[in-house]
């Protein structure tokens, strides 16, 4: 459950290469990755979790800091403990769900048009 | 006339005409030094009117000065300055030339003192903007320039037929602060809402400018819409409508963003969204508001520039657009990618960054007007700027699974540029103060208290939050999502094709038949009427006065025996 909600990259997942089709404008296509390739450490499993936990600390640091300033609410529910944390989630969160929804209606391939994006 | 009443735009429109008869390395100097040549022009430019033409019966203020068109003016010629310097790499002349065109016609309406002159500009600019949609010359461009072009000359018919309308109604050409409670005046509104992006045609701007080149959408970015939020602000603050529209598009663009796949097209929709914080802003109409609007202008035009440049490097350095082959390029791009976090921060409102202090002050005019809706929206709005443009764009083009590409850092103009643009971003974040002094309305607004600041790291860290748990609703796939353009490219065609197919015989059979009794006609009036005809050839005068004898015959018996 913690593993879905807090997501940590899959070290198992096969890697990924693009194929560069067209010659770019830059009048060359770019590198490739070479084989043996060392990964920095913030896109490794133990980096990316050490993110998490220090993305977590300022949070909650954030949220404190809330009791330590004078806070001038123009509305009454302005007022309410952490009234922009949770605003902000819960407003991020309705948006990407409705987003979907209207997706399920609106989604087409993106060839659509026949046009290439 | 001394030369500081030279028109600054005229300097960005000489040049963009000379740009093609130059060499590569002229044509280079010439585009930077252009925009130079014009800013400088911009604050040179005394206050009042210093430019006046008569044409048509009509006094045309061509250069009319005051501290909202110096704002627009600086920030349109630094647009092209630092634009220039990006495009330094790009061969295309059609769209160097045009860009110039396109940054003088801006620069022109945001001197225009009267109707007359700012639709002269603003047509120029339409022009000169599709050819930068089409300067790449591939199909799709070709095909989104024609659309793109027809809704700006339809809506530059709207705005004619308005000025035209309200000149009759008031005999006045002057531009200033109108109510849109006449016929005229709506459809000036109309005519410059269409330009901002408004519902419900807002689908031309996502639609045509990621077509153009990855120099091409740096300088569209930056112009019409916000031209559109100029002339908005002038002439027509505190319309109260235009706050539910500006809250419309801000909605409309971060859903439409959330779902989308081609990394300019998200910047695109991201730019709808913003203009749509300052249409609110205009619509609440207090001076907070007003410079909040103008302010966020300022900031807006340089972070989205700077998102498109960072966009248009990797575009330039991969040939790839769409966010399901990009990724992981932080590892050898790292100043594309500080100067596209840098932007995607400051588009955020990030405090320290220049989004910060532009942005909260149209909030804070919605807060003082007790707008409660307005804003709970924005804030919420504020959370989603975040969420698809503040990290979508930069973790699916910079970071995210790897794509295994490589590419290197741009050429050192494109990094120059957005270097430069970077520091503006952060330095205006810091130092607000030189941009307040230049705002329309004196400024008493504080953006650093500690409040403030905690408030809005919040919102933006938990919107953050938000994204990262939500990251497998985000995953990308290539699609694209309808949107009302929909009705004109396909639905208005198939319309058409089935009208064809169901009553075009009937159809066709009417008009011939129409047709055929037209012939009839002309047939019968030809032998009637020709030189042989009985009225036409010439006939004795005998024949005459017996005619006309008769028809006195007639006249009299009529009167006698008609009833009285």
């Amino acid at each position: 459950m913690i593993r879905h909600l807090f997501p940590l990259p899959d070290p198992n997942a096969p890697p990924r290469l693009v194929r560069v089709a067209r010659v770019p404008p830059a009048g060359e296509k770019p590198a490739m990755r070479e084989p043996g390739e060392r990964q920095p450490w913030i896109v490794r499993p133990e980096g990316v979790r050490t993110l998490w936990w220090l993305f977590g600390a300022i949070l909650v640091l954030n949220v404190v800091a809330e009791l330590f300033v004078h806070l001038h609410p123009h509305f009454e529910l302005e007022g309410a403990f952490a009234f922009h944390a949770w605003f902000g989630f819960l407003g991020c969160v309705a948006m990407v769900v409705f987003a979907r929804l209207l997706a399920m209606f609106l989604k087409r391939k993106d060839t659509f048009y026949d046009v290439v994006d | 006339m001394s030369w500081t009443s030279l028109p600054p735009a005229l300097v960005l429109m000489l040049a963009g005409l000379l740009l093609p008869f130059l060499p590569r390395a002229a044509r280079q100097a010439v585009s930077l030094i252009a925009p130079l040549g014009a800013l400088g022009l911009v604050w040179a430019v005394p206050d009042g009117v210093s430019l006046s033409v008569p044409y048509l019966g009509y006094q045309l203020d061509l250069v009319e000065a005051d501290a909202l068109s110096r704002l627009f003016g600086t920030i349109f010629s630094l647009m092209a300055f630092v634009g220039c310097i990006f495009a330094l790499p790009q061969r295309n002349v059609l769209e160097l030339a045009a860009a110039l065109i396109y940054a003088g016609g801006a620069v022109g309406v945001a001197f225009a003192g009267d109707l007359v002159s700012v639709f002269i500009f603003w047509e120029l600019m339409a022009v000169a903007s599709t050819l930068v949609v089409w300067a790449p010359g591939t199909p799709e461009a070709r095909q989104a320039g024609l659309r793109y072009a027809f809704m700006h000359f339809l809506g530059g018919a709207v705005l004619m037929a308005g000025i035209a309308g309200h000149v009759a109604a008031t005999g006045s050409t002057e531009f200033a602060a109108m109510s849109a409670d006449t016929p005229a005046t709506i459809l000036i509104l109309v005519g410059f809402l269409i330009n901002a992006g408004a519902p419900p045609v807002s689908a031309w701007l996502p639609d045509a400018y990621p077509k153009a080149s990855w120099s091409g959408t740096v300088f569209l970015s930056a112009f019409t819409t916000k031209t559109a939020v100029y002339v908005l602000l002038r002439g027509f603050p505190g319309t109260e409508i235009l706050i539910w529209v500006g809250l419309y598009m801000v909605f409309y663009g971060i859903v439409y963003a959330l779902l989308e796949n081609n990394m300019r097209r998200i910047l695109a929709y991201s730019i709808i969204n913003q203009v749509g914080f300052m249409v609110v802003g205009i619509g609440i109409g207090t001076e907070v508001a007003l410079n909040g609007a103008a302010a966020h202008a300022f900031a807006h035009i340089i972070y989205k520039a700077l998102l498109l440049m960072s966009a248009g490097s990797v575009l330039y350095m991969t040939g790839l657009r769409k966010c399901t082959d990009l990724g992981g390029l932080f590892r050898t791009m790292p100043i594309t990618t500080v100067c596209g976090t840098i932007g995607a921060l400051a588009i955020s409102a990030f405090p320290w960054t220049s989004g910060f202090v532009t942005k909260s002050m149209i909030t804070q005019g919605a807060a003082d007007q007790h707008l409660l809706w307005a804003w709970m929206l924005l804030q919420a709005a504020s959370a989603g700027v975040f969420l698809h443009a503040g990290i979508k764009f930069p973790w699916f083009v910079f970071f995210q699974r790897d794509s295994g590409l490589r590419p290197k850092d741009p050429p050192w103009p494109m990094r120059a540029a957005m270097i430069v643009f970077a520091i503006l971003c952060v330095g205006i974040g810091l130092m607000p103060g030189p941009l307040y002094a230049i705002l329309p309305y004196p400024v008493d607004y504080e953006a650093y208290t500690g409040a403030h600041v905690i408030t809005q790291l919040q919102l933006l860290l938990f919107s953050g939050l938000a994204f990262f748990m939500l990251l497998p609703l985000m995953k990308r796939t290539e699609t694209i999502t309808l949107d009302l353009d929909w009705f004109w490219r396909v639905g208005a065609p198939r319309l058409g094709e089935i009208l064809r197919e169901s009553v075009g015989g009937q159809w066709t059979l009417l008009v011939a038949g129409f047709r055929r009794w037209i012939e009839r006609v002309m047939a019968w009036t030809a032998r009637t009427h020709s030189l042989q005809g009985a009225l036409g050839r010439t006939w004795p005068i005998s024949a005459s006065a017996v005619m006309v004898a008769l028809f006195l015959l007639v006249y009299l018996m009529l009167f006698y025996l008609w009833p009285a």
